[in-house]
């Protein structure tokens, strides 16, 4: 019991318990830790004129780069979708690209 | 009597425009400024820059930023005058007065809390330079995407 449930993702694998070591070090190694950007950089301003900033968070088909994707916080998924609408309007950020 | 706040005005000039079209408009604004009692604290011009989109027959425009503190009436002067006016193609105004306050404060409260923090722990407030872990762009794990949960 000791040792047991201590990481994570070995904890939850998908994998049957115990014999399965190498299964379970390779899906750690799979899954990527996912932390908000913002709050990991303590970034609290997201501004619309800063298109550097806002350019990771949207892909080239333009549209805004969902939270289950960039692990981005509630709190600031919220400011970065002002953000990205703002500057689209001013043809910082396209609202489309075919 | 309405409330004195802060504005962030931005416009974009057709590219055709020139230098003294670009003033003008600018000399424009401040005059409205004056006249509701506003000031301009900041102007800042980005120069010619390309659309992200076509704008009707334009591919490329001036941006030009105004930092204005006034009235909403004020603004709403300027909306109507920018609107009205052929160079400009696009035109927005943001408050931001209220969202300056926010971030200054949780900036403060964080370095207060941070400060506190390490004192508590016999350190001497401020960060020292070489201090905690040196991390390299290399580790940097945090942004991939992961195949199952991409869609």
């Amino acid at each position: 019991m000791r040792g047991e449930g201590r990481g994570r993702s070995s904890s939850e694998g998908r994998g049957g318990r115990g014999g399965d070591k190498k299964d379970d070090k390779k899906r750690t190694l799979f899954r990527r830790r996912k932390v908000c950007k913002f709050c990991a950089d303590k970034i609290d301003d997201i501004n619309y004129k800063d298109v550097k900033l806002l350019g990771p968070f949207v892909p080239e088909r333009g549209k805004i780069l969902p939270r289950r994707i960039s692990g981005t916080c509630a709190t600031h998924q919220r400011k970065l979708q002002t953000a990205i609408k703002r500057a689209r309007q001013l043809a910082l950020i396209p609202y489309v690209t075919e | 009597m309405s409330q004195i706040r802060q504005y962030e005005l931005i416009y974009i000039v057709a590219s055709d425009a020139t230098e003294q079209q670009i003033a003008d408009l600018h000399t424009q604004v401040a005059e409205i400024t004056g006249r509701y009692s506003g000031t301009i604290d900041k102007t800042e011009n980005w120069g010619r820059r390309k659309l992200a989109y076509e704008i009707g027959p334009h591919k490329e425009g001036t941006y030009v930023l105004e930092v204005i503190t006034g009235t909403g009436e004020l603004m709403k002067e300027i909306d109507r005058r920018l609107r009205v006016s052929d160079q400009v193609i696009r035109h927005l105004t943001v408050r931001v007065d209220e969202e300056h306050r926010i971030i200054e404060r949780t900036r403060t409260l964080r370095k207060e809390d941070s400060q506190r923090r390490r004192v508590a722990r016999g350190l001497p407030p401020e960060r020292q330079p070489g201090e905690g872990p040196q991390r390299t762009d290399d580790d940097d794990d945090r942004f991939g995407v992961d195949a199952d949960d991409a869609i």
